[in-house]
């Protein structure tokens, strides 16, 4: 027998630190891990500085086309196009009204957010949608209307990306639960749609919206080709998103079903307040991941006649005052691209993160 | 005997899954402020058994009342049903992504459309009961085994159920923490609700129980008052399941 003392804590070894050691413990281990290191630091000293040198230091910012004395970026071309990558055709005097859009999408945001009172909030979030579209559109309240053959640019894929998001984010839930529903008719309908949808290519959706659901409509009630595109994305992408939402639902253990029911919880009532806020949380990196590739996919509109950033670069390298400026076109447009999708991301880290009460 | 007496009746419950019988006429007769024990071997459909009063298991054959309702495929009969019978599991089922006080709120709010406020002060009222108002504003996995396992039965109590059911509610803590659920447990009984605990815990039985079961493939074997059912079982089946678990 003994018994033993209880031991007072002592603060843990302090670890080397500083660059040297640093340097030692991550790039230069040992042999295969210094040669790896210099290797990859050769490379970087190839690729980086002309990289640099052509997007920045040899770039020619500012002046016109005589003006081009070093052989970087000509960016001049970009701020020459700048409004037609921004706005497609959309008349020049009216361009204040998507850019009034975009300021209300922050204020709209913003009050969401910050807004206590219930009742204001759900009267602005059903307001918003509607006076975004009078705005961009017109044709009410003495504004001139804008056919939707006239936009286009970065407003069309952003349009075109966030009613893709916005509207097949219910639908998708919906579908999700229709899955997992025990009425078989639902069930039936919803996975049909789903395996159809999920396996044909968005571009062939894309056809069918343009080309062939017109057939089945008289002359008369040919409705609007962007709004064709628009159900065709939403309809995709829904079918994306019910699977994702399927995969988090099924994640949810047993018992939270059990405990809800048993507290008397009709379906809706666990569905909404137990079982889905648990079940998208888990979802949230696959259904942003979902969200950036449909934000890329849009520029698919292309191939039915609508010109969004991507097409619109191309567009415009082919005006004969301006040719031979693919490439500052194509890194700018890159740019962009890479710019919301990176931002949707991070979006949806701090998402997560204020989401967490699991504290793994 | 008047039936009405009895706060819940089973009559010939006869379940299957598949072509597994797991319930074989099980009769049950509970009266208003008993406290009933059931235990068995795992697989003996004891669980099942108390998962078939709030309808969480289907059962195909035979009856089953609550109070004065008889318990059918009706979603408001089984709603009113639930909105009675509160249910505490082995694994306590608390809601991850909602504070504790927010777990006992749900239910008051949503289906017993209390107004908020009152439901938040039921809610602190049960905390206080079961000892941990302190922790109301944590979220569950902030919490021991033991102090999860309480809230789930304060969640049950914030909207004052008729019967309790308590399925193996010990099972999944560690063994410091039995006796805090325990006595929380203990606590409830002196109060006179109706009980219905399936359990290990036969401390816990000798000590509370008006009665005993004992149940063995589907079926109730033995059941009578505590202290014969342990110093006189008369089945071999019990003798041999006591001896099991009282050996060591």
């Amino acid at each position: 027998m003994a018994i033993y003392d209880i031991k007072e804590a002592k603060p843990a070894p302090i670890n080397n630190r500083g660059i040297i050691f640093w340097l030692r413990k991550n790039l230069f281990s040992d042999i295969k891990n210094s040669l790896l290191s210099v290797f990859c630091i050769y490379f970087l000293y190839l690729t980086v500085p002309p990289a640099l040198d052509w997007l920045f230091f040899s770039a020619t910012w500012s002046g016109s086309q005589e003006d081009i004395v070093n052989d970087g970026a000509r960016w001049i071309f970009i701020i020459e196009k700048f409004d037609q990558f921004i706005y497609g055709f959309y008349p020049e005097a009216l361009h204040w009204r998507p850019l009034f859009v975009a300021a209300l999408t922050v204020a709209f945001i913003a009050s969401v957010k910050l807004l206590k009172n219930i009742k204001l909030k759900i009267i602005i979030i059903l307001l918003y949608p509607f006076v975004s579209i009078v705005f961009i559109h017109g044709g009410l309240f003495g504004l001139e209307t804008v056919e939707t053959n006239k936009w286009g640019g970065l407003m069309l894929t952003v349009i075109v990306a966030a009613v893709g998001i916005i509207a097949s984010f219910p639908i998708g839930i919906l579908l999700a639960l229709g899955r997992q529903s025990d009425m078989p008719i639902v069930k039936t309908l919803c996975v049909g749609f789903i395996e159809f949808v999920r396996g044909v290519p968005l571009i062939t959706i894309l056809f069918m919206a343009s080309v062939v659901l017109p057939l089945f409509f008289h002359d008369g009630i040919d409705f609007d080709k962007l709004l064709r595109a628009l159900i065709g994305i939403t309809l995709f992408q829904a079918a994306y998103i019910a699977e994702v939402v399927r995969g988090g639902l099924q994640a949810i253990p047993k018992g939270q079903y059990e405990a809800s029911e048993s507290l008397g919880l009709s379906y809706w009532q666990g569905m909404i307040l137990i079982i889905l806020p648990q079940a998208l949380k888990i979802s949230i990196p696959n259904l942003v991941g979902s969200f950036i590739s449909l934000f890329k996919d849009t520029t698919l509109v292309l191939i039915i006649g609508l010109f969004d950033i991507l097409a619109m670069v191309t567009l415009t390298n082919s005006d004969s005052n301006w040719l031979g400026y693919e490439v500052e076109g194509y890194v700018f447009v890159t740019f962009i691209y890479w710019v919301f999708c990176f931002s949707m991301s991070q979006y949806s880290k701090s998402v997560e993160r204020r989401f967490n009460t699991e504290l793994k | 005997m008047s039936t009405n007496e009895f706060m819940i009746r089973m009559e010939n419950v006869n379940k299957w899954y598949g072509d597994f019988h797991v319930l074989k006429d099980v009769n049950l007769n509970v009266k208003k402020g008993e406290k009933v024990v059931i235990c068995g071997p795992s697989g003996s459909g004891k669980s099942t058994t108390i998962r078939c009063l709030n309808h969480l298991e289907k059962f195909q054959q035979g009856k089953i009342f609550i109070g004065e309702t008889e318990l059918i495929e009706d979603v408001k009969i089984v709603r009113h049903i639930r909105s009675k019978v509160g249910m505490v599991f082995q694994h306590f089922n608390l809601f991850p992504h909602l504070s504790v006080l927010e777990n006992l709120v749900i239910a008051p709010t949503w289906v017993h459309k209390k107004p908020r406020k009152e439901a938040i002060e039921t809610a602190m009222y049960y905390l206080d009961r079961v000892k941990i108002s302190d922790q109301a504003n944590k979220y569950p996995n902030q919490l021991s085994g033991g102090q999860q396992q309480r809230v789930a039965v304060a969640r049950c109590l914030c909207f004052n159920p008729e019967i309790m059911l308590f399925d193996e509610p010990t099972s999944a803590l560690d063994p410091e923490m039995v006796s805090e659920v325990l006595d929380v447990m203990v606590e409830l009984a002196d109060e006179g609700i109706t009980m219905i605990c399936v359990t290990h815990e036969m401390g816990f039985a000798k000590k509370v129980a008006d009665r005993v079961i004992f149940m063995d493939g589907g079926q109730i074997i033995e059941e009578n008052e505590p202290h014969t059912f342990f110093e006189q079982p008369e089945s071999d089946r019990l003798k041999l399941f006591l001896d099991q678990i009282l050996s060591h």
